[in-house]
């Protein structure tokens, strides 16, 4: 009975295994057009700037795409076709650029430009919302010292 | 008599607030100063088109399609022909040959001709050098390092160093013919 027991659990344990291994992809020996435009949608080839490597008309970028199929044929998995082409032309190749360097300006600058425009917003509108004429009556002095008393008296006279 | 408090007759002291405030108005504006002041040093540096003539040649290394590695601050004291082209590029192959026949011509001259491939895929590139027999070494610009320091526009360019170093001559587009080529190189020899 407990030897039963061990195989169930080796087993189970195997099988959780393969199924945490992440996501495989078989060595295919042709690609499709889908595979391969599913890696080229995230690359640009520096000659045709603004044109996602899937859809650019180019040979340069014919000649790239064709290199991606060559390399999903031999069983490169996306991230390492995709870091060949950073090693070969750049990571300005990269449709979504690399939080390293001056990149991390890309990701940083928007949500703060927003955080403060928010700010100045909520600033605005408190502001306008505040009547006119109507200031905020001065702090009464609760000092027991005498002089402070007296001292803050005066302020108020002259104030 | 009035005591003295601290602070001049008329004017009072500023609210702390008011002073938070203003330091973060001035925090707001060096940070954007600071972003424009990049964005313009970055749109200077695109301006600034190729190197030109002069100008200290960007040292580089080449890692050619035969494994051999090239400096070309270890070239100092020849003349450098550095030739930006791509197998994809039409009218490079307008003087793929012209270049394979001057470099013939010059190679025992204190000469040296490199060729550096711009975004291009190795197989096509061998082709290329095989269709058009050149012979001179050829690499490609990994990471598009060395056309990013020359601030190629496009491709065919010709670069040639002089034996100090500097830049002798920038064309832009291909040779028109064999003579073109020739006379460029006698011109930084002779210098």
């Amino acid at each position: 009975m407990r030897r039963w027991m061990v195989v169930a659990a080796g087993i189970f344990v195997g099988l959780m295994a393969i199924g945490w291994s992440g996501p495989a992809r078989a060595q295919t020996a042709n690609p499709s057009d889908d595979d391969v435009n599913r890696i080229a949608k995230q690359l640009y080839c520096p000659v045709c700037e603004n044109i996602p490597l899937d859809v650019c008309p180019t040979q340069a970028c014919e000649q790239w795409r064709e290199t991606i199929r060559m390399k999903l044929a031999e069983g490169w998995s996306d991230e390492k076709i995709k870091q060949y082409f950073v090693d070969q032309y750049g990571a300005r190749v990269l449709a979504t650029p690399p939080a390293a360097g001056f990149n991390w300006l890309v990701y940083i600058l928007p949500p703060v430009a927003i955080l403060a425009g928010a700010f100045i917003l909520f600033r605005a509108f408190r502001a306008w919302g505040r009547p006119r004429g109507v200031e905020e009556a001065p702090p009464v002095a609760t000092s027991d010292d005498p002089y402070v008393a007296q001292l803050e008296e005066e302020l108020r006279r002259r104030a | 008599m009035a005591e003295q408090t601290g602070v001049p007759v008329g004017l009072t002291e500023e609210q702390p607030e008011a002073r938070r405030i203003r330091w973060g108005f001035v925090v707001v504006w060096i940070g954007v100063l600071g972003l424009l002041g990049l964005v313009a040093f970055k749109l200077l540096q695109v301006q600034q088109g190729p190197v030109g003539v002069g100008t200290k040649a960007p040292v580089f290394s080449l890692t050619t399609f035969d494994g051999a590695r090239i400096e070309l601050a270890d070239l100092q004291g020849q003349v450098v022909l550095v030739n930006f082209w791509a197998s994809w590029c039409k009218t490079c192959e307008q003087e793929a040959r012209e270049l394979e026949q001057a470099y013939q011509e010059f190679k025992d001259q204190k000469v040296t001709f490199l060729g550096v491939d711009y975004v291009d895929t190795e197989k096509e590139a061998l082709a290329y050098l095989d269709r058009f027999g050149i012979t001179y070494p050829n690499g490609p610009d990994l990471g598009t390092r060395i056309s990013q320091a020359y601030r190629i526009r496009g491709v065919p360019e010709t670069y040639i160093v002089g034996p100090e170093g500097e830049i002798a001559i920038v064309k832009i587009g291909p040779y028109g013919s064999l003579e073109e080529i020739e006379s460029d190189v006698v011109s930084v020899l002779g210098d």
